[in-house]
């Protein structure tokens, strides 16, 4: 962990220790749990992990929308350029949010507010962070629409979102992420699960292109690693609101060490095994319940290689190469 | 959006039809036979005899059908059996009274009504919201009868604000136009430069208004309060925070204008119901309107008066209701393609 602090002027985005917690009703749910992590400019970091690892929690913990009450932050930082965004007041926040942090949202249906028109929504950032008549603001989105490649732009800024198909609205969605004054990271959270294959290709193209033209960084928030092959640098694995396993795209999918990640790897219809082969591999069990989880490794219960150390104790940092590390009592080799 | 305003407009004609034929068949329908009840049981049968032929009563029910639908596309209702005047004049001078007061009892509850449900519902679980949901409780619970009379004692007795009841101070007269006293009032204004009329008229609306508003408001805000927490939970509510829209503007534009559509239709709901609901205000602050009016001749069986009356409360009712699903469909863009 402490190689990271080294190499702080290069890094956008730093997370340091994070924990987040939500109280519930029925107790408290630790979303996330000590999470480190790192983004460098430029970078495209993808943090992959099934549904409520605490993907998108750690995402809006970036952006300062945790709802607080119920969401705590336990403890940590969230270092971006330099600053402590945990300790920035809700007007310091608006300055960065839409202005160097952008967001991308799964939903691409609900995402876009249904009684504006998108042109009109994306002329709207515009206007939040720039000081410029509204028919400037307007082109500027039409504009944008175009670089986001959606045909005729000037018509379809007049459309509203229930006129667009699924593709055509997170096309739209980007725009308006892009519309940022200085965007210098876009987090993406599961930009393409809604949307069908071939779109979804279409997409993740379009975000790589645009984010080596604008410079940004970019966090993909994923279940899918076909995604993740096709996009990321580098790749964090999260189980049940841990890092398990960190590593560049190459190495993760060339030599897994977690488990959880061979799992996952294997589970995948295009693995090169299943030529022929009628049935897909699971992992069994499933995700434990946040609630009631103790302080052991969270995928001992469903791990074949889990031993009683991991019951108890949550494993330490072992690196493996100079990009690749792995929390693991007991790692594949 | 034309056609589809011009579509809506086309429906109202058989709604408007099928109110009418109602009312008809009611009223003919209704126990009894009319001109005994108009004239008493001590009417002899030439009286009886005379009077139903003046009404058309001897004549087959198909034939009395279409002439009174003849004369309502005329605009004629007849005259009225208690003062003998024709219904439509009685009605042209009566129904802006109510409209007037109805009007702006909905503006106060509206306007109010949308302030304190926001207020609620971004101000969620704090004491403010509860005071003004505990407030809204009161509001729907209160009878107007009673309140109409304690606004009357607090303000008119206690401390000699407001006027006890009427339209306008009995000792001015002005000359009416169109019978709504606020724009007579300002015609008077514009002409003569002289603003007591208006100021009268207003302070004449003011606690009638806020009594016949009391329930509607407390039902908009409400509404309000539910509505916008559901959209402020919706998604793009955190895209619009996610892009730095600064938190009033994501409330009042991005989440009122998508939290207003059921705000809408109680709004249409709660104005036609005032219409028809004023009676009691009516009574209580002397208000020269038509719920007071139509009361008055159902008890004395002026059936003309009655079924002009019904005939235009409805017609206002339905008309509103084109307005709310007009403004519906400019509120909200999904319903202008359907």
């Amino acid at each position: 962990m402490k190689k990271h602090d080294q190499t702080t002027t290069a890094n956008l985005l730093e997370i340091q220790d994070l924990s987040v917690h939500f109280n519930t009703q029925r107790g408290v749910v630790k979303a996330v749990r000590d999470l480190s992590l790192t983004i460098k400019k430029e970078e495209t970091l993808a943090l992959v992990g099934e549904s409520g690892c605490g993907k998108s929690v750690t995402a809006h913990s970036i952006n300062g929308l945790i709802p607080v009450p119920p969401g705590i932050i336990e403890k940590g930082k969230i270092i971006f350029e330099g600053e402590n965004l945990l300790q920035k007041t809700e007007k310091e926040m608006q300055h960065i949010r839409g202005v160097r942090i952008s967001m991308i949202f799964q939903e691409p249906m609900t995402s876009l507010n249904p009684v504006f028109t998108i042109g009109r929504q994306i002329a709207d950032v515009f206007l939040t962070h720039h000081d410029i008549p509204r028919e400037e603001a307007f082109s500027r989105a039409v504009n944008l629409l175009d670089m986001v490649k959606i045909p005729s732009p000037e018509t379809r800024a007049k459309s509203y979102p229930h006129q667009l198909s699924g593709g055509m609205r997170q096309r739209a969605m980007i725009a308006m992420a892009l519309a940022s004054p200085e965007p210098g990271l876009m987090i993406a959270d599961e930009p393409t699960t809604a949307l069908d294959v071939t779109i979804q290709a279409q997409i993740l193209r379009l975000m790589v292109s645009l984010k080596k033209r604008v410079g940004m960084s970019l966090l993909l928030i994923t279940h899918d690693m076909g995604v993740v092959a096709e996009t990321a640098d580098r790749v964090i694995v999260m189980y049940a609101g841990r890092k398990v396993e960190e590593a560049d795209v190459y190495s993760l999918f060339d030599k897994p060490a977690h488990p959880y990640t061979l799992g996952l790897l294997n589970s995948l219809p295009s693995n090169r095994k299943y030529a022929g082969a009628s049935r897909l591999e699971a992992i069994p069990g499933t995700v434990p319940d946040l609630l009631t989880i103790n302080d052991g490794c969270p995928f001992a219960n469903r791990c074949p290689r889990a031993g009683d150390i991991c019951r108890s104790v949550f494993p330490g940092e072992t690196p493996l190469t100079e990009h690749h590390s792995v929390w693991c009592h007991n790692h594949v080799r | 959006m034309l056609s589809y305003i011009l579509k809506r407009i086309g429906l109202l004609i058989p709604t408007l039809l099928g109110v009418i034929t109602l009312v008809f068949f009611m009223i003919s329908l209704s126990p009894g036979d009319p001109a005994r009840v108009m004239l008493g049981e001590r009417a002899s049968a030439e009286q009886l005899e005379k009077l139903r032929e003046d009404l058309g009563l001897d004549r087959p029910l198909h034939q009395q059908y279409f002439s009174y639908l003849s004369r309502i596309v005329r605009l004629d209702f007849g005259k009225s059996i208690t003062t003998g005047r024709p219904v439509i004049e009685e009605i042209g001078q009566l129904f802006p009274a109510t409209m007037e007061l109805a009007f702006f009892a909905m503006l106060l509850a509206s306007g109010l009504g949308i302030i304190i449900g926001v207020v609620s519902a971004t101000k969620r679980n704090t004491p403010l919201d509860y005071a003004s949901m505990i407030g809204a409780l009161f509001g729907v619970s209160m009878p107007v009868f009673w309140l109409g009379l304690v606004l009357i004692m607090i303000f008119s007795v206690g401390l000699d604000l407001l006027p006890t009841g009427g339209r306008m101070n009995i000792r001015l007269y002005m000359e009416t136009f169109t019978n709504f006293y606020i724009i007579d009032a300002l015609i008077a204004l514009f002409r003569k430069g002289d603003i007591t009329y208006l100021g009268s008229a207003l302070k004449h609306l003011i606690l009638p208004a806020a009594a016949l508003g009391t329930i509607p408001l407390a039902i908009i805000a409400r509404t309000t309060r539910s509505s916008m927490l559901e959209v402020l939970k919706q998604d793009y509510i955190k895209t619009a925070r996610a892009a730095g829209i600064p938190e009033g503007k994501i409330i009042f534009r991005y989440a009122l204008k998508n939290a207003l559509l059921p705000i809408i239709t109680v709004i249409g709901i709660q104005f036609g119901l005032l219409l028809s609901g004023a009676i009691l205000t009516e009574t209580i602050f002397a208000w020269p309107g038509i719920g007071k009016w139509i009361y008055h001749s159902i008890s004395a069986r002026d059936y003309p008066a009655v079924q002009g009356g019904i005939i235009i409360i409805s017609t206002v009712f339905v008309v509103i209701n084109l307005l709310v699903d007009i403004l519906y469909s400019v509120v909200n863009p999904r319903v202008r393609l359907s």
